[in-house]
């Protein structure tokens, strides 16, 4: 019988064909650009050893867009677990509407990211709803995007908001899995609503947590599409994360050899915070 | 006292929901006034104006957008199902040290970013001259997303009792007949889960489009409503009309498919 099913393996012979070819290749092959001067057309380049590595290491826009990075990605995660568990709390309880709730919270899951930004600038452009409903109170209109804090703080928020439906949806499945009688046990010894929670829902949550940090976290390091479209990159070099920087190095200033660089400066950096994740859940399983 | 308490939950329920769709709400305003009406977007149009939207469709040349993405969705996302099914059936069943590398190996390609990888994969596609063509990016596509696809799949066929193959192997069918007469069938519920997920992303790209989809004539929907929003002076009206025409399909899907979509986010998310 096992070598009846050990023919079949020429099944999944396709699906490692394209991870070779587009994966495994392309991942050395952006090793041996980085260690060239290469401007992404020309026929001419040279081998210039660890120089593009060293030059990173001192680029200020690579250290604004490595720091950008961080803050996109725990910034969002961290305001989404906040925000995604409260939400999944009260949508977890009877009422009328609390189905509604779950409905339009996740449509903008659904819609491309770079489409939501676009959408956001009509909020936030100067003529837009947000100055409107300041000059209404009698305040002075903003330019919201001008300045490099509040324009990170809001593509932190517009991220948070728009994948707010994915943590809900996994806090509200774990919740959903927590057997009634935890709570009554933990009713009959006393435990208030605020006891109950942390005694009882967070540890029990502890996996959905997990899953839901892991999703959110990667999504954030890689955010490319909401900055396109409401910043670009700007004012100046202040906006960038890893993703758009390497763009913008690519087929901007065609620094092909520094762009595959800044590549492999993203790679690690979402390795080793999806490693830690990893890491943590392996180690810290709890059992009831 | 019962129904002073649901009254501050519908309250709150109702203000995120408000805050989570308000870009839409402002954008479908801003559509269907035209450019001289100054009133402000939160204001409903006294008239509607559906002029934004046919210039949209004309000037944006929407409608070959939409069908470029129509043929890179479907022709992905059938691939994406084919392949990963198949991938998936030996590595379930066969369980081997050559078998377990493999696994680890395809799955640990969920953690690379496609887009660390930006310069190189440009280069190995111009190399097989697939800039701008749809095979290129579909096979891009399909790399990107089977990683995802053959874990659902793995997770599933690995459930069904191997009992199910071996009765049929007994009665001397071929594996491979076992494998496209008995185990695809009971495949439907995750692939429905494959298929939303798969759909979604391959629709939404943006990133991947933007690299190797230089032809304007190739144009997806992401890319021709970014090339309105980034004209300056262009009409922002208009742009808003060709925005609003870019959600209404997957919209739709999502209210009548609801229950598939929400039951792919948690395939992918607690398996």
């Amino acid at each position: 019988m096992e070598s009846t099913f050990r023919k079949t393996n020429i099944m999944y012979l396709p699906a490692l064909a394209l991870f070779l070819v587009f994966v495994v290749y392309p991942f050395f092959e952006g090793i041996r650009i980085a260690f060239t001067n290469w401007n992404g057309f020309s026929q001419h380049f040279k081998y210039v050893g660890l120089t593009n590595f060293s030059v990173l290491l001192g680029d200020r826009n690579v250290r604004t867009a490595l720091f950008n990075t961080l803050l996109y990605g725990f910034g969002s995660t961290l305001l989404q677990q906040v925000l995604g568990l409260a939400y999944a709390l009260l949508l977890n309880q009877e009422f009328k509407g609390r189905m509604v709730g779950r409905t339009i919270t996740y449509l903008p899951v659904l819609i491309s990211a770079v489409i939501m930004g676009y959408m956001w600038y009509f909020v936030l452009q100067y003529d837009g709803a947000l100055n409107d409903v300041i000059a209404l109170f009698g305040g002075k209109k903003v330019l919201w995007l001008s300045r490099a804090g509040t324009a990170i703080s809001l593509i932190i928020t517009i991220n948070t908001l728009q994948y707010l439906g994915v943590s809900m949806i996994i806090y509200l499945a774990g919740l959903q899995n927590i057997p009634v009688m935890y709570y009554e046990a933990a009713h009959l010894d006393g435990a208030r609503t605020w006891r109950r929670f942390i005694a009882v829902t967070l540890p029990l949550l502890y996996p959905a947590i997990l899953t839901s940090v892991t999703i959110n976290l990667i999504g954030g390091l890689k955010l490319f599409d909401v900055i396109r479209a409401l910043t670009g990159g700007g004012p100046g070099y202040s906006t960038h994360s890893l993703a758009t920087l390497l763009n913008a190095t690519y087929f901007g200033s065609q620094r092909a050899g520094y762009a595959a660089a800044i590549g492999i400066l993203l790679f690690c950096t979402i390795l080793v915070f999806t490693i830690v994740t990893q890491g943590v859940s392996k180690r810290r399983e709890i059992h009831y | 006292m019962r129904r002073h308490r649901a009254g501050w939950k519908i309250a709150l329920t109702t203000l995120i929901g408000a805050v989570a769709v308000l870009p839409i709400y402002i954008t479908v305003i801003v559509s269907l006034k035209p450019q001289t009406d100054l009133t402000s977007f939160w204001l409903p149009p006294r008239v509607l104006f559906f002029q934004n939207f046919e210039g949209a469709f004309i000037i944006g040349r929407l409608a070959t957008a939409f069908l470029n993405t129509a043929i890179v969705t479907a022709c992905s996302v059938a691939l994406i199902v084919l392949l990963s099914a198949m991938a998936a059936y030996p590595l379930a069943r066969h369980r081997s040290k050559l078998n377990a590398v493999v696994t680890t190996f395809m799955l640990s390609i969920l953690m690379v970013p496609g887009l660390s990888l930006l310069v190189p994969l440009y280069v190995v596609l111009v190399r097989i001259r697939g800039i701008s063509t749809y095979w290129g990016i579909v096979l891009i596509h399909i790399t990107f997303n089977l990683p995802l696809t053959i874990f659902l799949y793995l997770n599933f066929i690995r459930a069904i009792p191997r009992d199910f193959d071996e009765a049929a192997l007994m009665d001397g069918s071929s594996v491979y007949a076992v494998f496209y007469r008995i185990i695809l069938p009971l495949l439907k519920p995750v692939t429905v889960s494959v298929i939303i997920l798969a759909g979604v992303a391959v629709w939404n790209d943006y990133q991947f489009s933007l690299y190797f989809l230089q032809s304007p004539g190739m144009r997806v929907i992401t890319l021709a409503i970014s090339s309105f929003f980034a004209v300056s002076g262009g009409n922002t009206h208009m742009a808003a009309a060709a925005a609003v025409m870019a959600i209404v399909p997957i919209t739709i899907l999502y209210v009548a498919l609801q229950k598939y979509f929400v039951q792919g986010v948690l395939d992918s998310a607690l398996k």
